[in-house]
């Protein structure tokens, strides 16, 4: 009896030490998942970088321009799209549909703006090489936009000439120009364009690379906020006791530490972004009825070959400040069906999931990325994870705190 | 009635619990370092003293950068016209580089500028020099721990 009298007060303390360590009441976190949470902090995130290629990036009057053309629906074949029907900015400047939806339906998701000026690739498969040459694509697709670019040139000398000319100089003389030509488009528009002189293609070329370049400015203008995430890192790196609305739960604090630990989400939505702006296969199924996607494969020449890219003659840049394009990856198994990894900043306030919207649910993407399916072409880089039920619903929980 | 032995087994029961609980912990994710790499070693073959630096460290994680490449035979000579390819990747993830980087001058005295060098993700990289001169091909095998 006396051993036990001796033995008994200590079970208590055993059964609070292994709670603690067991998540129940969450240990301090460790060195190393302080400098992760630091790395993933809004507070860490560099001022952004010029863009070399847009001399007018960083131009109030070019950014308020451009402000104009980004909500216009003008910009557009039948009167009825612009930027901000599918970019909507009470909605992170997305949609919340599966596929955008302008003149008709697109085959991506629509994505989020905030911070994309930092990304080296624009769009799903990085088939863009800059924000300005990025927003002359949709401007073309005859599922958005539908426009031209003679047209396009046509609405800026009817509408805004003054303002254009303020910024960029002044406009060619389009009146022997086409209403309706470009390289793309329909075989009128095609045939429209090769019927122009060389001097004429350049010169609308030229105001349709600086609409580009103006509506650019102004996205660079749309920025992250800080969340509960945030403030709950920088009191972390202040060395205090996060509170009140920096505060995380027990269980966001579990998420947390599954995320830059077991569940590995960290190696690809790594940095203040949540994205390591890279292409990857994560095994994401096909979306039904959509036509064969290839991702950054197919992207990659069409990058390359495009005329508004970093090296091409609209570009304001010098050649050597170009290194993402003249440096990136040309060929590989690994381009087949990989995708931008994309920022989960916001992530819980705008489903559905993926490059077309493919996953419902946050659940459902943490269950893709359990199961790790095999990827229906090119190879996964994804492995089965064990997650148990707790855990899932904590990564979701932490995920939340990335929203306001 | 003396000692109950149920409660030792108990608490050594629980205490080693605690100990793995313990343990998993410790095996956290490594951190997204800054760091200043200065490397040499000799190539897989022994034909070659390569040796690697970053142009303008800290090396960070998902920004496009320069490296020097010193290539020299084993007895020192500095090794001038090679030609160098780089590749590289992380092993754990079967990934390669997410750049294709290039050398795009030859400084001579055996220097070599790499550009378009990126690691995108912190952890455990590859960076493999396969250099190819008169002396022979060989390939220099660096780890990076970022």
């Amino acid at each position: 009896m006396i051993h036990s009298r001796r033995i008994l007060p200590i079970l208590p303390a055993a059964a609070l030490l292994l709670s603690g360590l067991l998540g129940c009441k969450p240990a301090p976190l460790t060195e190393a998942e302080r400098k992760a949470v630091a790395s993933l902090s809004l507070s860490a995130l560099p001022p952004l970088p010029a863009d070399p290629s847009n001399r007018y990036a960083d131009l109030p009057a070019a950014a308020a321009f451009g402000a104009t053309l980004f909500f216009d629906q003008r910009v557009s074949r039948d009167g009825n799209v612009s930027c901000s029907t599918c970019h909507l900015v009470d909605r992170h400047f997305q949609d919340d549909r599966p596929l955008g939806v302008g003149i008709s339906t697109t085959s991506r998701r629509t994505m989020p703006l905030a911070g994309t000026a930092r990304s080296p690739f624009l769009f799903w498969d990085g088939r863009r090489d800059s924000l300005w040459a990025q927003a002359l694509g949709p401007l073309e697709d005859a599922r958005e936009h539908g426009g031209n670019r003679a047209a396009y040139a046509h609405i800026v000398k009817a509408n805004f000439a003054a303002r254009y000319e303020h910024i960029f100089g002044p406009l060619p003389d389009l009146s022997a120009m086409p209403a309706n030509a470009s390289p793309l488009g329909s075989e009128a528009d095609r045939a429209a364009w090769a019927s122009m002189s060389e001097a004429q293609q350049d010169a609308v070329n030229r105001v349709f690379a600086n609409i580009g370049k103006a509506i650019a400015a102004f996205e660079r203008s749309i920025v992250h906020e800080k969340t509960r995430f945030d403030r709950f890192a920088d009191a972390l790196a202040a060395g205090q006791e996060p509170a009140d609305d920096a505060a995380l739960s027990d269980e966001e604090l579990y998420g947390l530490r599954l995320f830059v630990g077991k569940a590995n989400c960290v190696e690809c939505h790594n940095g203040s972004r949540f994205t390591d702006d890279h292409f990857h296969n994560t095994g994401v199924p096909p979306a039904a009825g959509l036509p064969e996607d290839l991702g950054r494969e197919a992207a990659v020449p069409q990058v390359l070959s495009d005329p508004f890219n970093c090296l091409g003659p609209y570009s304001d840049a010098p050649p050597e400040t170009c290194g993402e394009l003249r440096f990136m990856v040309k060929s590989g198994p690994e381009l087949r069906r990989a995708y931008k990894t994309p920022s989960l900043r916001g992530v819980a306030d705008r489903p559905p999931y993926m490059h077309a919207g493919q996953i419902p649910t946050l659940e459902a993407v943490i269950d893709h990325y359990v199961r790790a399916p095999a990827s229906p072409d090119g190879k996964s880089e994804v492995v089965p994870l064990k997650l148990s039920d707790r855990e899932r619903a904590a990564l979701v929980a932490f995920l939340k705190t990335l929203s306001n | 009635m003396g000692f109950n032995w149920r409660y030792l087994v108990a608490i050594v029961g629980l205490l080693a619990v605690a100990l793995m609980a313990f343990t998993r912990m410790q095996t956290a994710p490594s951190p997204v370092a800054a760091p200043s790499f200065v490397l040499s070693r000799t190539s897989e073959n022994g034909t070659y003293l390569v040796a690697v630096e970053p142009e303008a460290p800290p090396v960070k994680v998902g920004e496009l950068h320069t490296w020097m490449v010193t290539v020299k035979t084993q007895d020192g000579n500095p090794v001038d016209g090679a030609s160098i390819t780089v590749s590289g990747g992380m092993p754990a993830h079967g990934h390669g580089l997410p750049t294709s980087p290039e050398v795009t001058a030859q400084l001579g005295d055996g220097r070599y500028r790499v550009e378009g060098v990126k690691f995108s993700m912190g952890g455990a990289w590859e960076f493999r020099f396969a250099v190819s001169a008169p002396a022979g091909d060989d390939e220099a095998v660096f780890n990076l721990k970022l």
